[in-house]
């Protein structure tokens, strides 16, 4: 991987493009990835496999870690454009997992980084966003709104 | 126990899995039910299976369901077979449950807790009477919405903590006890405890927790606080070098708060039994958080006198597929095992009556 300041991105733009890319399925990838410049031919160093990842908690919440239990996880590596891009995601989309690899290598290029954020990026972050607003505001309906009944003796 | 071979059961065998698969479609005049539908219409049971199977995947737990002819803990069996022949990637970060996006957060103790206590979808106001309107299709109203506010959430023993009334969050960072991976041994730290717990048998735990609250190994609980929501998962590649969000898991939550008369060392203060459980499983949560901290009886002091005090008996019996397999096993042929006790047991009476 190029180094930061010459790629022109932090890392913490690149976790948040693959936290994105981890929760879209293949069909937004695809149908976001249509109206964005192609993406570069690739070849693929590994997978699209399908494995898991041993979730851990912590006692008590804020305490030592436990293992809680497994998830299926699906990550694939490709080379594509002089670029590594790797994709982690939950679940078993193998498709999304080699969509979200490629897309990785090549929102490492500063040439097509700003199409694909504007395409696909910044869409599928507004969905996820949007997903988790509706839930919250209908979380927000079911707050008690607790009243105090005065009593008369006073 | 000695088995033997037993042949010529092959036919019977092969009919009896294809009559198996016959009456699992049932009538044909009924429409096949669809993994997706198992998946999206009873999230409880596809919960349930995740947590006891160990293995947080709606999608094949649903099919394992429809497979199992929705018989659960078969349906846990197959998941833990079916993770059998995947390798691990990684290991998550611990999850965060202080950043979860709470669907649904109560406190028992604290009426006013920052945040609010919000419902969320659940059953726990309902009067239990059957609907029958859900006999036939319907769409239900959209849920009401409000507008959501970005307050944070705290804990509720931070609140108490802040007053030393309540024990804190003992720190730690070892890699943590894996049972998947090393058998369990005794005394089994709290680590392997609440691995054992999160996948233990929902009904056991539940009575367990029952029977402390009943005085066997009284706990006197109160439900701190409950939350249930979407938490972010984070692996740590080592081809990346840092971390990274690979998903969502919905999880509860469940802090049990308990008198603690203190000790040599420890004054007087409230202790807390923690439950952690995939999905939307309030009731596994709270009996987990009932038995984590009946469990510890013996770090706080206390006399171990009830089942649920006792480590070895809880952990060796909370999971319910070696529970299954030991007692099913029993159908499998033990014909030289009885015909050796029959032939004792002819002894005895031939000797008795000599």
């Amino acid at each position: 991987m190029p180094n930061e300041t010459d790629a022109g991105f932090a890392t913490a733009d690149r976790q948040h493009w693959m936290g994105v890319l981890a929760r879209a399925g293949a069909c937004a990838l695809r149908q976001y990835l249509a109206d964005a410049p192609a993406l570069p031919p690739h070849t693929v160093l590994r997978g699209p496999e399908v494995g898991l990842a041993m979730v851990r908690g912590r006692a008590g919440g804020g305490g030592a870690p436990f293992n809680l239990g497994e998830m299926t996880v699906t990550r694939c590596t490709v080379r594509a454009g002089g670029f590594a891009g790797h994709a982690y995601r939950a679940g078993r989309d193998t498709e999304a997992a080699e969509l979200a690899a490629r897309l990785d290598a090549a929102l490492q290029d500063p040439a097509l980084r700003p199409a694909l954020q504007a395409s696909v990026i910044a869409p599928l972050a507004g969905v996820e966003s949007a997903r988790r607003d509706a839930l919250a505001r209908r979380a927000a309906a079911t707050k008690v709104d607790f009243f105090t009944m005065a009593t008369m003796r006073s | 126990m000695a088995y033997v071979a037993v042949k010529g059961g092959e036919r019977a065998i092969d009919n009896a899995h294809a009559w198996l698969a016959e009456a699992r479609r049932g009538a044909a005049a009924v429409p096949e039910l669809g993994v997706e539908q198992i998946a999206a219409q009873l999230g409880r049971a596809v919960e349930r299976v995740m947590a006891e199977g160990s293995l947080y995947d709606r999608e094949l737990a649903a099919l394992a369901i429809k497979q199992a002819q929705g018989d659960l803990i078969e349906a846990a069996f197959l998941l833990r077979a079916y993770r059998t022949t995947l390798p691990r990637f990684a290991a998550s970060l611990p999850v965060d449950t202080g950043s979860m996006r709470p669907l649904r957060r109560i406190s028992a103790i604290f009426k006013d807790l920052p945040g609010g206590q919000v419902l969320g979808p659940t059953t726990d106001y309902t009067h239990r009477l059957l609907d029958f309107a859900l006999l036939a299709e319907a769409r239900p109203p959209a849920a009401p919405e409000a507008a959501a506010s970005d307050a944070a959430t705290p804990r509720v023993h931070d609140i108490l903590g802040a007053e030393g009334l309540i024990e804190a969050d003992a720190p730690g960072s070892a890699e943590p006890f894996d049972l998947t991976r090393a058998p369990l041994g005794f005394p089994a730290g709290r680590d392997a405890r609440l691995q054992a717990l999160a996948r233990g048998d929902e009904g056991f735990l539940l009575a367990l927790g029952y029977a402390t609250q009943r005085g066997y190994g009284n706990t006197h609980p109160f439900v701190g606080e409950i939350r249930m929501g979407e938490v972010a998962v984070e692996i740590e590649p080592p081809e990346l070098g840092f971390a990274i969000e690979i998903g969502d898991l919905a999880l509860t939550e469940c802090q049990m708060v308990t008198q603690f008369a203190g000790s040599k060392t420890e004054p007087p203060q409230f202790t807390r039994g923690y439950g952690l459980a995939f999905g939307q499983s309030e009731r596994k949560a709270m009996a987990m958080a009932l038995v984590d901290r009946s469990l510890r009886a013996e770090e706080l002091g206390e006399d171990a006198t009830a089942p649920s005090q006792n480590v070895e008996f809880v952990l060796s019996h909370c999971d319910n597929i070696e529970a299954t397999g030991f007692v099913e096993h029993l159908k499998l042929p033990h014909y030289v095992d009885f015909q050796s006790e029959l032939e004792t047991v002819r002894r005895m009476r031939g000797e008795r009556g000599a």
